[in-house]
């Protein structure tokens, strides 16, 4: 069946509204204010980018399966704050550890991850083999990565952070910050890990149906687990670049990112109902997102405004991501 | 007052490419119990679909007390008093008895335009309702906490407390035990004497020959014939019923088969009382073995069973005499066990995903580089050889599996399993609902692999394909193996027919 001038219209804004808001918005936002469109402004954008970008990808694995994750920012939170105890100043006056010598930074990292892992592990477990719905499970686990890290810290705000530390989002290798070089290659990765590995493939396959998977042979519960531990390690990483880009961290960190990062998803159309999503739609979402806040700041919108307009874009963009699988039927 | 309280005439219902119902008629009398019969497809339920109003009849007419009725869909099929029992019920568990029975319909109560529920008179009402059925649990149990029985006499009272005049019970007692079948046939009984007329679907003849009053036969979307069930005996039933020519065909066979049993099921049971229960069966190496019986028999159930997709309370499944456990499906595949499920949309196909995810889903253990990456070139010459193979029909293997026709589906889920080499393959039902040429297709690709010394199992409710592929017959009734026909000259449709309905 030929497609008609108007269908393939309406095709095109279904699958492209929100990008091409977004691109009106910044360019109208360049021309209107000069300073918009200049490296300055870009690489901070890219740096705003980058630990959201991080987030989303781990995010994209749950959203897949037709899951999502509650946990994410209060693992951030957590994944911020251990990075921040390991790698203060031995001068510090605060310091959290007081006699304890800065950590290697590697090995820090690596510790976060982990344990951040660790979190996400657990919440597999009980989405895989207890079938508790990935909503409650994140949920659950949101509440205790909470109390965990109000329990460690004290509640009390981290700072006084090594020259190395905060070098993870300060530092540059050929011009561009090492913060964005991490999500570069954790895209990458992930990437590779969606696209190239068995895993990504069982992946795909639980989200689009479930029940077919098990019948294919697919070992549904490990990869769930595997999804939700690997999700969680990035959103410590996140946390961790976080803290570096802040030189500091409390246990508020990260909330509410998890919402912001499903909404990114969504939008860059991975889908919430399973089965769909690349790599490219995180960035996408993510890019759509960090412009946008971007360019309202610029044009003086109020930030309290802002939130609004963030809900309107979800509003629109989910409206029109569920068309293209509404006509199908 | 007209003879027939409701009578059907020259109804005629095509679907694309099938011609579902051709000129069939029904009449049925007040006060009696009309039993429908027929072979699984033979349109029995499309029947009732569309007197209910769920299908649009392409011709014919409804008279209801001799009067003609237009019916478009169920609230006005309803409304002329006619109510129906599904085949699968769909009542709200989580709600009570009574919320289920006034949903759509809540008693209201208040003053000018303030109206809200009157809960009390709901419950009333619905004690009353269920007394009228005999029912003595309470109106305001959750209804998911009532047995599927209970159930279903809900859904009667619903019937009966709407004054229906004609109900239709579409095989009503397939998940019932013996005790809640004697209650449902009580309140059958008394409504028959209120003078409401039923239309009863059912495949047990035990249950016909008690239950009814006049039997009409369908077969292949047409009507057979009406009699009186006083008159006619379950063999006559039974031939009327599958009285047809052989039309489709099948390749010629020219696989061996061995002396050597691949597969040995001993005393298999479900965990479920009333799936199948202490089966035990052999298929030897290069055999096709065809497993007939009617809806519900608990085929597919066993076939899942033993892939490990559903529990096993006892028995022991043996592949090339040694044991095996097969508590998920994959186990089975490492045993070399490979089964087609029935329910393609619901555990067959990824809808979502390319013909190449789907065929290469179960195989990438046998597609890595360097342990863990992907070969995409190998799994892309698999994935182009099956679909010149198979003769699928698409654009490339990128296209959506959710884009092609029910067939060609088909055949990328056996391509999935041919890319997997099971020794033994478990077709469920694998040409339902798929046109001709691809069923041919379906069926030279079993000869196929006969001829390369693997085995078959195929469930098959069409019994021209059951006797035309099959080198031996299994038949299940009610969750147990009731028959078995080895001689090719017994496999005829009366046999079969015959085990089917043992219970």
């Amino acid at each position: 069946m030929e497609k008609t001038g108007a269908k393939k219209i309406q095709d095109f804004l279904i699958n492209y509204g929100v990008i091409m808001i977004m691109f009106i918005l910044v360019i109208y936002t360049g021309i209107t204010h000069t300073n918009f469109l200049t490296w300055n402004n870009a690489n901070n954008i890219l740096l705003n980018m980058s630990g959201r970008l991080v987030i989303a990808l781990g995010i994209a694995g749950c959203v897949i399966t037709a899951g999502c994750d509650l946990s994410a920012g209060r693992i951030i939170g957590l994944g911020g704050c251990i990075a921040g105890t390991l790698l203060q100043k031995i001068d510090y006056s605060g310091k959290f550890y007081p006699d304890m010598k800065p950590w290697n930074i590697f090995v820090a990292l690596l510790v976060v991850m982990l344990i951040c892992a660790a979190c996400g592990a657990i919440s597999g477990f009980f989405i895989a083999f207890l079938s508790v719905p990935p909503f409650i499970a994140t949920l659950a686990m949101m509440e205790i990565v909470y109390g965990a890290n109000l329990i460690y810290t004290n509640a009390t705000p981290l700072g006084g952070y090594t020259a190395e530390y905060t070098a993870v989002s300060s530092g540059r290798f050929l011009g561009i910050n090492y913060q964005i070089w991490i999500a570069i290659i954790v895209a990458a990765i992930t990437w590779f890990i969606f696209n190239m590995t068995r895993h990504g493939k069982y992946m795909y396959a639980i989200g689009g149906n479930p029940q077919a998977a098990e019948v294919a042979g697919v070992p549904v519960k490990t990869t769930m687990i595997i999804i939700y531990a690997k999700a969680a390690a990035m959103y410590g990483l996140a946390g961790f670049m976080m803290g570096a880009r802040a030189g500091g961290a409390s246990v508020n960190l990260g909330l509410g990112y998890e919402m912001e990062a499903i909404a990114a998803c969504t939008i860059g159309g991975v889908s919430v109902t399973g089965g769909r999503g690349k790599v490219s739609s995180a960035i996408i979402g993510v890019a759509v997102f960090e412009l946008m806040k971007a360019a309202l700041q610029f044009l003086g919108v109020d930030a309290n405004a802002q939130w609004i307009a963030i809900g309107v874009i979800i509003f629109i963009a989910i409206s029109l991501d569920i068309r293209k699988y509404v006509v199908r039927k | 007052m007209a003879e027939y309280k409701l009578e059907l005439k020259g109804i005629s219902k095509s679907f694309p490419g099938v011609k579902a119902l051709d000129n069939v008629q029904l009449s049925i009398r007040p006060g009696t119990v009309h039993a429908l019969m027929g072979e699984n497809g033979a349109g029995k339920s499309t029947l009732m679909k569309c007197l209910f109003g769920i299908y649009k009849m392409d011709t014919g007419e409804i008279l209801l007390d001799g009067e003609k009725v237009n019916i478009n869909n169920p609230d006005e099929a309803m409304k002329h008093g006619i109510a129906m029992v599904h085949q699968e019920l769909q009542p709200i568990p989580a709600r009570t008895v009574a919320e289920n029975l006034y949903l759509g319909r809540f008693p209201m109560k208040g003053f000018g335009p303030f109206k809200w529920i009157d809960h009390k008179k709901m419950y009333t009402d619905t004690r009353h309702w269920l007394d009228e059925v005999g029912m003595d649990f309470n109106e305001k149990a959750l209804l998911g906490s009532l047995s599927i029985g209970q159930m279903q006499s809900v859904e009667i009272a619903k019937a009966v407390s709407q004054e229906a005049k004609v109900v239709i019970l579409d095989e009503p007692t397939s998940s019932l035990s013996d005790n809640e079948v004697e209650t449902l046939f009580r309140i059958m009984n008394d409504l028959r004497d209120k003078g409401v007329a039923m239309i009863y679907i059912s495949h047990k003849m035990d249950e016909i020959k008690r239950i009814a009053d006049d039997i009409t036969i369908m077969r292949d979307g047409t009507y057979v014939g009406t009699w009186p069930a006083a008159e006619i005996s379950m063999d006559e039933i039974i031939t009327k019923m599958v009285g047809r020519e052989l039309t489709n065909v099948y390749p010629q066979k020219n696989h061996k088969i061995e002396d050597e049993v691949v597969l040995e099921v001993k005393g298999v049971s479900s965990i479920h009382e009333r799936s199948f229960q202490d089966v035990s069966f052999k298929l030897r190496k290069g055999e096709i073995l065809g497993f007939g019986g009617l809806v519900g028999a608990q085929r597919t159930e066993l076939m899942e069973g033993i892939f490990g997709i559903r529990g096993k309370s006892a028995g022991e499944i043996y592949v090339h005499g040694k044991k095996v456990e097969t508590k998920n499906p994959k186990a089975a595949m490492k045993a070399g066990i490979g089964l087609i499920t029935e329910d393609r949309r619901g555990n067959g196909i990824f809808g979502c995903l390319s013909i190449k995810d789907n065929v290469g889903i179960s195989v990438y253990n046998k597609f890595l580089n360097a342990g863990f990456i992907l070969n995409h070139k190998a799994i892309n010459k698999v994935v182009d050889e099956s679909i010149e193979k198979l003769r699928i029909k698409t654009p490339s293997p990128k296209e959506l599996i959710q884009n092609l026709s029910g067939g060609n589906q088909q055949k990328v889920i056996v391509s999935r399993w041919l890319a997997n080499d099971p020794d033994i393959l478990i077709m469920d039902e694998p040409t339902r609902g798929i046109d001709v040429g691809a069923k041919h297709e379906i069926y030279e690709i079993m000869e196929d692999l006969a001829e390369q010394g693997k085995s078959i199992i195929m469930i098959s409710s069409e019994m021209a394909e059951l006797i035309g592929m099959s080198d031996r017959i299994c038949v299940m009734c009610n969750g147990k193996l009731t028959g078995e026909i080895d001689a090719r000259e017994e496999m005829t449709q009366e046999n079969i027919m015959q085990f089917a309905t043992q219970f």
